[in-house]
């Protein structure tokens, strides 16, 4: 799976987590440029990312996670394990 | 929403809830209703999803959340919030992470008698406060089993484990359930064992965001306690309609013979169709109406159901549609038959086309994907939680003999010409008076159910009927119905507060399996009756109309009232000045009251 491949299956579960399709995603994407991502809608996020992926992300990558770049490297990294 | 019908979707549901919620929004009709979520964890996606189920059964609810692990002070402590939010509902969503104390391998029998009496306690006395200040129902979560088993397989015999003190707590919160009305218990316990302990309780969930079970079996959780609710607001479901062939037994008896069919106890297959046959038997004991609604010829159908080995005998049916019309037309006639609304049916059917086609012409119906194997469609129809029983009345026990009686009813109805002969010939009996506690609980059953002849709408939980009948300032009547076929039990309530010298009508209801027996206008002459003694002077009638009680548009007419408002949307006021010499509506049913 290349990065863009993840930022693309993640554009597709931003949008429908967040219902809003004019959703796009960059590495520095953070949840200030969000409107709906609190610290609930996080947990669905990771929820449906763990699901897309088939991945379980561990405990201290969910809570230091900065930016979608960062997800997509955890992402990257869980599933080549 | 077919994607909030069991089996559902978790993930998908967790992921597209914002859209789904938006979809649901679009619905007519909700009925609004007042959640109070007092939690011993993090609620909000529980109390989110919750949302979602409660919109597809029609339920419009507005949540109060208590903060973080607050349920207890949030019961137990003055809160001017929640008063003022005023609940209809309190869910104590606790769990076991919420126990307090433990035994200790150490500790004497004593010692653990005392921890469980103190647990126990703590719950007792929130809920006495709740029911005392808030008079509203009450929904608590049992416990599920703990993670782990310090002790291995002992832990469920030995009073030191975890498992064995769990099961103690659980049977303790049961003993209370079983003997207090509007308080149920969530059973977690049993959900949880069924999603799978170890999955439901990842402690991941717990440590980085207080959720006392995983995100992932929150709509398995939501939806079972969804289904309490629906139920307590008498949004179950009353019929369980059955397809005959490859349903109800193995094989298609037009083209088998009833000798060839697979049913009793002779093959797997025959054994799998045999247990099915006898939940429907057991389903229909708890007053869900039975019928069938098959493509056969009748008589060669009914033959399956006369083998020595079936279950199910033609006699458990209260209605056959055996012929050859469209399945989703039967079902209408049906609905008609019984005085019922189509979406009051479940249809059970193992055909895929079948299906669709009832889908497509009855919305509001159950169609359950009951998937091709037999094997399986008891956990479907069973966790689908159609018939969610809170309250089981001895009433809800007789009903399929009732409806049976009813049919006897209409057969006599054919030996008369003249509808007043007939009505004669029934020698009814009504027991028309005051409320009595004996029938609070079905009385506020009935304002729930009754939808069609039913002029307000208004919806009573059972403490909302024992404050207007303990109420001066209110005139509350019910209605019980017999006649020399059987008896129907509470059929029709009427509540009215008095304002100076008027009496305004809150609430009339009638059940539609007591229509055209008269039994409207016994209710107006005890009405009138009580008015009277009470110098009255007048009676104010409304009638709000709802997509499904327009058989009373104009009920207030017939009774001899006269209409004084009208709005755009239908709504009427009518009006009826009383005076002395009242003629007595009532002529064929003979009022026998007992006194209180």
């Amino acid at each position: 799976m290349t990065r863009e491949e993840v930022f693309e299956r993640l554009t597709d579960v931003f949008r429908t987590v967040f219902d809003d399709e004019t959703i796009e995603l960059s590495d520095s994407t953070t949840s200030e440029d969000i409107d709906d991502w609190d610290s609930f809608e996080h947990i669905n996020l990771i929820v449906a990312v763990e699901e897309e992926f088939s991945i379980n992300i561990p405990m201290g990558e969910v809570t230091t996670m900065k930016n979608v770049g960062e997800m997509a490297d955890i992402i990257l990294a869980e599933s080549s394990k | 929403m077919k994607e909030l019908e069991y089996p559902f979707n978790s993930e998908e549901i967790i992921r597209r809830k914002k859209q789904f919620r938006k979809q649901l929004l679009k619905n007519p009709g909700l009925t609004p209703l007042k959640i109070a979520v007092l939690g011993g964890a993090t609620t909000n996606d529980i109390v989110k999803i919750m949302e979602l189920f409660l919109l597809n059964y029609g339920i419009c609810p507005e949540f109060y959340e208590s903060e973080y692990n607050r349920y207890y002070e949030d019961a137990m402590f003055p809160n001017p919030e929640l008063e003022a939010f005023k609940p209809d509902i309190i869910f104590i969503c606790t769990f076991n992470r919420n126990i307090t104390s433990y035994p200790e391998i150490g500790d004497t029998s004593d010692v653990i008698a005392g921890k469980l009496e103190n647990e126990y306690t703590r719950f007792e006395n929130m809920w006495k406060m709740i029911a005392s200040k808030y008079k509203c129902t009450i929904i608590q979560n049992n416990f599920e089993y703990p993670f782990f088993r310090l002790m291995g397989n002992r832990d469920a015999s030995d009073p030191h484990g975890r498992v064995n003190f769990i099961t103690k707590l659980n049977m303790r919160f049961n003993e209370y359930a079983d003997s207090t009305e509007n308080f149920y218990i969530h059973d977690i316990n049993y959900i949880s064992a069924s999603y799978g302990i170890e999955k439901w309780s990842d402690p991941f969930y717990w440590h980085m965001y207080k959720y006392a079970l995983s995100v992932p079996a929150i709509p398995d959780f939501s939806f079972n306690v969804s289904n309490i609710i629906k139920s307590v607001m008498g949004k179950n479901k009353k019929v369980l309609m059955l397809d005959m062939d490859n349903t109800l037994w193995g094989g298609v008896i037009g083209d088998d013979g009833a000798d060839n069919i697979e049913t009793g106890q002779e093959t797997p297959i025959g054994q799998t169709y045999s247990e099915f046959q006898s939940y429907v038997k057991s389903i229909g004991q708890l007053g869900v109406l039975l019928t069938l609604n098959s493509k056969n010829d009748e008589e060669t159908a009914l033959e399956g159901l006369r083998r020595d080995d079936s279950v199910l005998k033609p006699d458990d049916f209260v209605l056959k549609k055996i012929n050859w019309m469209p399945k989703s037309e039967n079902l209408i006639d049906s609905a008609k038959d019984l005085s019922l609304l189509p979406d009051s049916f479940v249809f059970v059917d193992d055909n895929p086309a079948e299906r669709e086609i009832v889908r497509a012409n009855v919305p509001g119906a159950a169609v359950p994907e009951i998937g091709d194997r037999p094997e399986h469609y008891i956990n479907i129809i069973d966790r689908s939680g159609f018939f969610e029983v809170t309250n089981l009345s001895k009433d809800d026990m007789k009903r399929n003999e009732m409806y049976k009686v009813n049919a006897k009813r209409m057969e006599s109805l054919k030996a008369f010409t003249d509808y007043g002969e007939y009505l004669k010939s029934l020698e009814m009996k009504a027991e028309i008076q005051d409320f009595i506690p004996a029938y609070m609980s079905r009385i506020s059953q009935l304002t729930n159910k009754s939808n069609q002849f039913n002029l307000t709408t208004k919806r009573y939980t059972q403490s909302e009927i024992e404050a207007v009948a303990d109420n001066d300032s209110y005139i509350t009547i019910y209605g019980k119905l017999a006649d020399k076929f059987g008896d129907n039990g509470v059929v029709s309530v009427v509540v009215g507060h008095i304002i100076g010298d008027e009496c305004h009508i809150d609430l009339w209801i009638m059940s539609c399996r007591v229509l055209k027996r008269d039994m409207e206008f016994a209710m107006m002459d005890i009405l009138v009756e009580k008015c009277l003694s009470k110098n009255i002077k007048s009676i104010t009638g409304y009638y709000y109309p709802t997509a499904k009680n327009a058989m009373v548009k104009e009920f207030y007419a017939l009774q001899g009232f006269e209409k004084v408002f009208e709005d755009e949307e239908g709504n009427t006021r009518w009006k009826f000045e009383l005076d002395k010499d009242y003629i007595k509506k009532n002529k064929y049913i003979h009022i026998e009251n007992s006194g209180k």
